[in-house]
């Protein structure tokens, strides 16, 4: 995809950062499933949408009579954190909610999801009261977030439960990079609704459903209902997965701008990836294999074992600076997935080949 | 024009200690229409002189200064990542995750996932020299035509007002450029010199040539410091508190202030009803630390915006705050430059 220009790429863009601006942390989808609605009633008017109990979107197209029944995953929930406390001061306690790295927390930027949105500081110590300790960073429990308003302004606002994202809005650096709090897994949603686009007017002969699924970074609980109640008979996830950069070495993750990831494991259905393989090779679609040994800590592990089973195969976007505020991918690795997976909705099949 | 207009043009400008330039425009553009005379100086301090009312018989000046803390690139990677030194006194924990601006592109400071860390790594802050910034170049060739070594980065977060503080980068010491501009538009009672100096992030390097210059018998340094009244600090070791006037110190890592001075101050606020606070704590310094030792020396006093996260992304300071300074300042100044004391 060498001659893929900025004219080309603007507009995925601009929809990964609409879909980058809707907060949704596990457990608190809504306005995430808002953005990502609206997405799917431009890509694919007319869709069957459904939200269930857990708060996933399930969107259905094509033949829904057909005996094959393709289900696309992507988890729409991000990292974050939620107020356990509100103190009498005015500064709010926190937890985590899904895999956050303190190390990034003092100091930084967060939006804390009240009544109505504010801006906070996570409080660190001054250097000079940190008694040596300048090289430990305190455990989530012992920080505060300061919203810099009175306590009573607070008390009105915010309450236990609440959620808290991180970082700020999403921004584009060189080429075809970008960076965004929690484009883990918004660029895995940017890519199935980027699929549904190229899929705009092309005649189905199966089903397809759209599983975007909640509850990923707490133990992917909404892919595992999800899947019951859409009844896929084969489904593909699309996740973002580590991408080299100082600390991961090649052993440990893909290129940035390499390619797809495609998933290979003990628990992915091999036909499946070798078809995604094949048909990577065919397109020219620029592709790279990350191999597991057994769970690949994606929703690919609870679909696959939904009802009687569910062949499943897993596609990546490589993605640095994984959990952090500053996530970073390259938007032509996104495109990829998006191409391959619209490939093999129209030729693939765990029974072909 | 909005209250906090200014401030918030200053803030936005980026002027890491040595590459001040930006920030000196905006001031200098400002200040020109107001001031008697201006100059700029070989280190790039700028000299701003304004006739009085009446000749002063004691010689003032006042100084903030121009630069902030910040990172400088030192090299290029072949993967096109940037390698990075600290300007001035960053706490390597506020860096991680963080974003940035360098040469006008921006870019990011990651970390390791915290899937792939080992649990002792987990609590442990990641050293400065681990640390990089990824502007999104793919190669190094990439990287060079955007940025060169020697190019400096400044942190990246937005200016609020809501609330009634001031959330933003670089309010050290932002803050202090504007109250003194705000001064220099008004008439003043006595002829004075204010100066915004560079490179005080990196040893007060700006204010010992610009003290030296400006020859003055008596200076008043404005300043933000450190404010630790947050959440899991005890009281005795909060130094200062938000929303309590501006800072008055005694004694700092750099300065023994002038204590008649000192002592006006707080009589000054007294007298007219404008809150004010002592520094409680020994620590941290500023430009005070070079001008008072100026020659054959300089009465001092520093007056400080007590600011929560200082030297990180995003510093907070008080409206309220702000606006008692730019009542002390003034009455402090007639009375320094009028020899009250």
């Amino acid at each position: 995809m060498a001659e893929w220009t900025e004219k080309e790429w603007g507009p995925l863009r601009d929809m990964v950062f609409r879909l980058c601006a809707a907060p949704g942390t596990p457990g608190d989808e809504e306005e995430a499933a808002k953005a990502v609605e609206k997405e799917v009633r431009r890509c694919l008017p007319g869709a069957q949408i459904q939200r269930d109990t857990l708060g996933n979107l399930l969107v259905y197209f094509g033949d829904r009579q057909a005996p094959r029944q393709v289900l696309l995953d992507a988890h729409m929930d991000q990292i974050g954190m939620i107020v356990t406390r509100v103190e009498d001061s005015g500064f709010l306690r926190l937890a985590p909610c899904g895999g956050v790295d303190r190390r990034v927390l003092p100091g930084s930027v967060v939006t804390v999801h009240g009544k109505e949105p504010a801006y906070g500081i996570v409080c660190c110590k001054p250097p000079h009261l940190s008694n040596g300790d300048a090289d430990k960073v305190p455990a989530v429990d012992q920080m505060f977030i300061d919203l810099g308003q009175d306590a009573e302004t607070v008390k009105q606002n915010v309450s236990p439960g609440d959620r808290i994202t991180l970082g700020e809005g999403p921004r584009a650096l060189l080429g075809s990079r970008i960076t965004a709090a929690g484009l883990d897994n918004r660029a895995g949603v940017a890519a199935l609704l980027r699929c549904a686009e190229l899929l705009q007017g092309k005649t189905l002969s199966c089903g397809g459903i759209l599983l975007f699924s909640s509850r990923e970074e707490t133990g992917c609980e909404g892919a595992a209902t999800g899947s019951f109640q859409a009844r896929p008979t084969e489904a593909v996830v699309v996740d973002v997965t580590f991408a080299t950069q100082p600390g991961v070495a090649a052993h440990q993750g893909g290129k940035l701008g390499g390619g797809v990831m495609i998933g290979a494991s003990s628990t992915l259905n091999r036909r499946m990836t070798q078809r995604l393989r094949d048909l990577a090779k065919e397109k020219e679609i620029p592709s790279q294999v990350e191999v597991m040994g057994g769970r690949t800590d994606t929703n690919a592990d609870a679909i696959g074992v939904s009802r009687e089973g569910v062949p499943t195969a897993l596609l990546s976007i490589p993605l640095r600076y994984m959990h952090t505020p500053v996530e970073v991918i390259d938007l032509e690795d996104l495109e990829g997935v998006a191409r391959l997976l619209a490939a093999y909705v129209l030729e693939g099949g765990e029974n072909r080949g | 024009m909005a209250e906090w207009d200014l401030l918030q043009r200053l803030c936005a400008a980026y002027g890491v200690s040595g590459q001040e330039d930006a920030v000196r425009d905006i001031i200098l553009k400002e200040i020109s229409p107001y001031a008697t005379e201006t100059r700029v100086d070989a280190l790039g301090n700028l000299l701003a002189y304004k006739k009085g009312r009446k000749s002063a018989p004691v010689r003032l000046m006042l100084s903030a200064h121009m630069d902030e803390v910040g990172l400088l690139i030192t090299h290029i990677t072949e993967e096109g990542l940037l390698r990075f030194a600290p300007v001035g006194g960053i706490d390597k924990r506020v860096l991680c995750g963080r974003r940035v601006q360098v040469g006008g592109h921006v870019g990011v400071i990651g970390a390791k996932p915290i899937h792939l860390l080992k649990s002792e790594e987990r609590g442990k802050a990641v050293p400065m020299d681990e640390m990089f910034i990824d502007i999104g170049a793919s190669s190094r060739e990439e990287a060079q035509e955007a940025v060169s070594p020697g190019d400096a980065a400044g942190f990246v977060s937005p200016f609020d007002t809501s609330g009634g503080r001031i959330r933003g980068r670089a309010l050290d010491d932002r803050a202090g450029c504007a109250l003194l501009m705000e001064m220099l538009r008004e008439e003043l009672p006595y002829d004075m010199t204010f100066v915004f100096c560079v490179q005080e992030e990196v040893g007060l390097r700006g204010s010992k040539t610009a003290a030296f210059a400006v020859e003055p018998q008596a200076a008043i340094v404005v300043e933000t410091t450190t404010a630790a009244d947050i959440a899991g600090v005890d009281e005795g070791e909060q130094v200062c508190r938000l929303g309590k006037g501006p800072v008055v110190s005694f004694m700092d890592r750099a300065t023994i202030y002038d204590r008649e001075y000192t002592r006006l101050a707080f009589a000054l606020a007294k007298e007219q009803g404008i809150p004010c606070q002592a520094k409680e704590a020994v620590a941290g310094g500023n430009d005070a630390g070079a001008i008072h030792v100026s020659r054959g020396g300089v009465r001092t006093i520093a007056v400080s915006l007590p600011c929560r996260y200082l030297h990180s992304a995003a510093g907070m300071i008080h409206q309220e705050d702000f606006r008692a300074a730019g009542r002390l300042i003034p009455a402090l100044a007639e009375n320094i430059a009028g020899g009250a004391v």
